[in-house]
């Protein structure tokens, strides 16, 4: 995401914010901003990605530091899951009289 | 046909959408950047015209919510530069683009807002111009683009409400009111119904583009769309679109419109626009003033971190 962009050095450093929407959820992607610093960074997402309540906690993450597996890769990458069928609960059959399992 | 390419054309067919690091044709990715990059300064210059009322508003809560409106538009134009530079092109590159006037913004901004009812004929049409624009967009192909469309989307109809509401209230004032509402009325219809750019006839890029679902309905389907829901508004509001041909067509199930003065809106593309100049102006204007702010702000996260990791260095 960040190495073909901040060309020119004068420009703030890129960030990535996620937001949790409420208590007990996971921190979500939900785009991305400049800012100078951390501090900025996060004063900046509360402006940007919150303007109508929707989050209670943010994480911003420099853009440089995320690093992505490589979509030409996912074939190789998440093959060996596909044949493994029997990490999955409906792969076992058990008789009907069986509850609660 | 290469691997790649036909990869990218089934995804396309399937709608599936393309993220920043998957293959994308060189003109896709172009078109893209053009297109997500003028949404975006059309944003953040839209917010000029609106402005101009601020500290005119008539009422604390015309104010406050004026206020609201014109900082989600600088959010609009915030996430879609920040969609745009998932594709290689930085901010700065975009904002001097903007600045030098290599890149366009909508036409629309570029009249002036002469009274408060402009306020109100911006957010009923404007933003509902906009709005028809914006919704097919959120399943546009491009993955960070279809997002922040949908942020936007989301946040979009609070400012149409708010424009009729404006309408309405002047509608149902006084009689100098009311002339006041028909006559932004009369200023803004013919420039909305140019916000969806030149007729289907000649406008040559838009097969490929809605072949990329990077566009998913022709300039002129949007336009009678707008036409059709807004004419039935006017009614409501009791005031009359400044088109004599405007009648409904039985056969099509469409109303039929007049000519649009195509020779206007080239003229206002091209810069001879009411405003052109001083909303470029303006622009130019805050950008350097901002310089030294920028400026200061890297220098102090930069010795902060400076001290920072001195400090951890001799702890060490
Ligand atoms: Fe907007
Ligand atoms: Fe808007």
């Amino acid at each position: 995401m960040s190495e073909l962009s901040n060309k020119e050095k004068a420009e703030w450093p890129l960030w990535e914010v996620f937001i949790r929407s409420k208590a007990g959820l996971d921190h979500k992607h939900v785009g991305s901003l400049h800012a100078a610093d951390a501090d900025m960074a996060i004063e900046n997402a509360r402006d940007v990605y919150t303007r109508r309540m929707e989050g209670i906690s943010l994480w911003v993450v420099e853009s440089k530091y995320v690093h992505a597996s490589n979509p030409d890769d996912a074939g190789s990458l998440y093959d060996p899951a596909n044949d493994k069928i029997y990490r999955h609960p409906t792969f076992y059959n058990l008789p009907d009289e069986v509850k609660y399992m | 046909m290469d691997a790649f390419k036909q990869h990218f054309d089934e995804k396309i067919d399937k709608e599936l959408t393309i993220e920043p690091k998957d293959w994308m044709p060189d003109e896709y990715r172009k078109t893209l950047i053009r297109q997500i990059s003028q949404h975006a300064h059309s944003e953040i210059v839209g917010m000029l015209p609106e402005g101009n009322w601020i500290t005119r508003a008539p009422s604390l809560r015309r104010k406050a919510v004026l206020l609201a409106k014109v900082q989600d538009e600088a959010g609009h134009g915030l996430y879609l530069y920040s969609a745009a530079e998932t594709l290689g092109i930085s901010r700065d590159e975009m904002l001097d683009q903007l600045h030098t006037g290599k890149a366009k913004y909508s036409s629309i901004f570029n009249y002036p807002t002469i009274t408060w009812a402009d306020m109100g004929a911006i957010g009923w049409l404007v933003d509902g111009a906009a709005i028809m624009n914006q919704v097919p967009l959120c399943r546009t192909s491009y993955g960070p683009y279809a997002r922040a469309m949908v942020r936007v989307c989301k946040e979009e109809s609070f400012h149409q409400r708010q424009g009729f509401e404006i309408m309405l209230t002047l509608s149902n004032g006084s009689a100098i009111q009311k002339k006041m509402a028909q006559d932004a009325l009369n200023r803004w219809w013919w420039p909305s119904l140019m916000m969806f750019g030149p007729p289907d006839a000649e406008s040559p890029h838009t097969e490929q583009s809605v072949r990329w679902r990077i566009k998913r309905f022709t300039n002129d389907e949007l336009r009678q769309k707008f036409v059709d829901v807004t004419v039935e508004q006017a009614k409501v509001l009791g005031l009359t679109i400044p088109d004599p041909e405007l009648k409904w067509n039985e056969e099509r199930g469409h109303y039929d419109m007049g000519p649009i003065n195509w020779d206007e809106f080239w003229n206002v593309v091209k810069g001879n626009g009411p405003c052109n100049k001083q909303r470029l102006d303006t622009r130019r204007q805050a950008w350097e003033d901002g310089a030294w702010v920028r400026d200061a702000a890297m220098a102090y996260a930069n010795k902060k971190a400076a001290r920072s990791n001195k400090k951890t260095a001799e702890a060490a």
